[in-house]
């Protein structure tokens, strides 16, 4: 093909790139530089925006609803992240093993992972149900009198995390997989020729050089979940104390911007998160060098 | 010959400026209305009144644009903010004050023709600081729907319209001694419910009369609330976490529940009821009161016809066709003072005691309305389950609604 040059050649460039930088830049960058000029202001949509200064940011430090969210959000995090990061390895490890039929087993694991959540929580909402549910049942063959899960805000956090971690556990075993698959045969041939036994091969080779993956994992897993809202949102029975006081950071962005109509203070508030995950995020970037291990040639 | 035709020529001029130029001049003009109340089931219906309209007042076209109920605020709000509001939409009641308070619908009142039947309470709704920034479209109320088979089997003589909660209680007592799967009543305990029964006390208000305080943490609305919690207390109705995900309308509809508080709008769901059941107006606690929810047209403040928007937005309120459509098609009911359009209504059964709803609407209870509603809505919402899920008691938690209710309405 002949080479194109100058203004040609741009206008190539411009006709490729367009549609996706259009979209970009309508759907996501403006949006996002809008919001952070509407957290300066007061909107409640149907007026235009009055700036109120740091209003906003002040209002949220004394928001009880605000600090009752980012404690459910941060509960979330505490309970679900130790599990998944835990489970996900052993999962990992086990589907890792060359046995007949273990594509099988793969494929079966990752299911949940591409099931909406709509369906997801429709599924555990029956599984939950205290009165026709199978796990109250289970529970009450071997004694035990289930509680209200979904219902009562207390039980519904752990139903919610039980819930996530069915759905999540799949593809953070397939991100170990791959870590876990990664790692060079040799190092294994050269352990076993010096007599390393398998728990030594595994202290010394497979759980260092898998400490990029588990960052990778850490990381995501942090910022996924400071970003929770389908489960919070879906979950809960209609009415229930669950339904009505608990509450997640996004979905008090979602119930500001959208039934509130306080789209400015919902700005300010998706901008404390940013800088929360982005803050974390940097912790665990600074932090790394104490833990993580790259396997070089 | 020349001169003749020249005449003729004229002649047909002169005629043609005489008939067909004011016809040309005579403004056409389409107007977007915006509605949640027709889709899906009702756009039939709503086609025939316009048809109706259109013909009535030649000129004037009307385009329909429909939204489920769940995003329908989100769209209008989006197209309100674009400086593209639609010339005529619809608003709930609970909005309309969020929507008058921001200056962006019309006072209507000097397009008005003043002859329409409108119920006068339900106009008033309407009206925000002196102007009537809506008209009252269609309304909707709450009344007792009690399972006759269950009250002949408890010996138990049917509900009257002079009935008090003491008596509903009683009654409901002996119901819920028929069995450990039936329940005396259900009364459901939440904010909308709230406001409704401190009506029925009438000592309890959310508010003080000028909207600069709030009186929700009173000794009559803690009474109130006590009342409300205190069915499930007794176990003469069943919790959130009893009925495990069953709806009230279920719970109904499978005979296992004496009575039910609950909307007209359920007549049709209850129409195969596999058992004998009626309506009565609720009992009073000190008085009789009954919601009144109704849905507004109101008309954008931009809109470029405000003549032909008001013209039709009366069309559509109060005309005869509008409310005979309504009433025939079950769709809503128009708020119209006019006995004579809800005789068919009147007829059908069950309910035999249809006319309760009409009984209904002479003890009128709006919401209270606040600019913040929905997050009064929520936060009163969220206090009361603490109380049912007794972390709270009555006067802890409408403490904590008055101060939160006070931050609001500032």
């Amino acid at each position: 093909m002949v080479e194109q040059k100058g203004l040609v050649k741009w206008a190539w460039v411009a006709a490729f790139l367009g549609p996706s930088l259009i979209g970009l830049w309508v759907f996501v960058v403006l949006p996002i530089l809008s919001s952070f000029w509407y957290a300066f202001n007061d909107w409640n949509l149907l007026s235009p925006p009055e700036f109120i200064g740091t209003d906003n940011f002040v209002e949220l430090a004394g928001d009880d609803r605000f600090w009752t969210a980012l404690g459910y959000t941060l509960t979330f995090i505490a309970l679900y992240v130790p599990v998944v990061f835990v489970l996900g390895l052993a999962l990992a490890l086990l589907l890792n093993q060359k046995v007949r039929g273990m594509l099988v087993v793969r494929a079966a694991s990752f299911l949940p992972v591409v099931a909406s959540w709509v369906v997801v929580s429709l599924i555990w909402k029956w599984l939950f149900n205290p009165a026709y549910g199978l796990i109250n049942y289970g529970l009450g063959l071997v004694g035990i009198e289930g509680p209200a899960w979904l219902f009562d805000p207390g039980t519904a956090v752990a139903a919610m995390v039980i819930t996530s971690v069915w759905k999540d556990v799949g593809y953070i075993a397939l991100l170990y997989l791959g870590g876990l698959q990664s790692i060079s045969n040799t190092l294994y041939e050269a352990a076993h020729i010096d007599g390393a036994g398998r728990w030594q091969v595994a202290r010394f080779i497979t759980l260092p050089l898998l400490t990029p993956t588990m960052f990778f994992v850490l990381i995501t897993l942090l910022i996924n979940y400071f970003q929770m809202f389908e489960q919070v949102w879906l979950m809960p029975m209609r009415d229930s104390a669950a339904d009505r006081q608990v509450e997640v950071i996004v979905t008090e962005v979602v119930r500001n911007a959208f039934s509130y109509n306080r789209m400015g203070y919902a700005s300010a508030m998706s901008w404390v998160l940013f800088a929360l995950i982005f803050a974390i995020t940097l912790v665990q970037l600074r932090l790394q060098k104490r833990w993580v291990h790259y396997e070089t040639d | 010959m020349l001169r003749q035709t020249t005449k003729l020529f004229f002649v047909v001029l002169m005629l043609a400026c005489t008939f067909i130029l004011p016809a040309a001049a005579q403004e056409e003009v389409t107007l977007r209305y915006f509605t949640f109340s027709a889709a899906p089931d009702y756009l039939e219906e709503l086609d025939t009144i316009i048809a109706a309209f259109e013909e009535a007042n030649p000129g004037i076209t009307v385009e329909v644009t429909t939204a489920p109920f769940a995003d329908y605020f989100t769209l209008l709000q989006a197209d309100v903010v674009s400086g593209d509001a639609p010339d005529v939409f619809e608003l709930n009641y609970e909005n309309f004050v969020t929507y008058a308070a921001n200056d962006t619908l019309l006072d209507i009142s000097e397009y008005l023709s003043g002859d329409a039947p409108y119920y006068p309470r339900a106009l008033e709704a309407f009206q925000y600081e002196g102007a009537q920034l809506a008209l009252p479209e269609t309304f909707s109320t709450v009344l007792m729907f009690y399972n006759a088979d269950l009250f002949d089997q408890a010996g138990v003589e049917y509900p009257t319209a002079e009935w008090t909660w003491a008596e509903a209680t009683a009654a409901a007592e002996a119901i819920d001694a028929l069995g450990d799967d039936v329940w005396g009543l259900f009364s459901p305990v939440q904010f909308w419910e709230f406001y409704k029964k401190a009506a029925q006390n009438g000592e309890c208000s959310f508010f003080n009369e000028d909207m600069t305080e709030s009186t929700i943490n009173s000794e009559a609305c803690v009474e109130t609330l006590s009342t409300m919690v205190g069915f499930i207390d007794s176990d003469l109705m069943p919790s959130a976490a009893d009925l495990s995900g069953v709806s009230d309308s279920e719970l109904f509809l499978s005979g296992n529940v004496g009575m039910l508080v609950t909307g007209i709008w359920m007549f049709g769901a209850f129409q195969d009821a596999p058992f004998a059941w009626d309506v009565q107006i609720e009992p009073a606690i000190n008085q009789n009161a009954h919601h009144f929810f109704a849905n507004g047209v109101a008309v954008s403040a931009t809109t470029a016809n405000p003549e032909a928007a008001a013209l039709w937005s009366e069309f559509l309120t109060a005309s005869e066709t509008a409310a005979t459509v309504r009433v025939e098609s079950g769709w809503e009911l128009p708020a119209l003072d006019q006995p004579e359009y809800f005789e068919a209504y009147l007829e059908l059964t069950p309910p035999a005691n249809r006319a309760a709803v009409f009984q209904a609407l002479e003890s009128p209870v709006t919401p209270p309305v606040i600019e913040r509603q929905n997050e009064m809505q929520d936060a009163v919402n969220a206090l009361i389950t603490r109380v049912l899920d007794g972390e709270l008691t009555a006067q802890e938690a409408l403490d904590e609604a008055k101060a939160a209710l006070d931050e609001l309405i500032q």
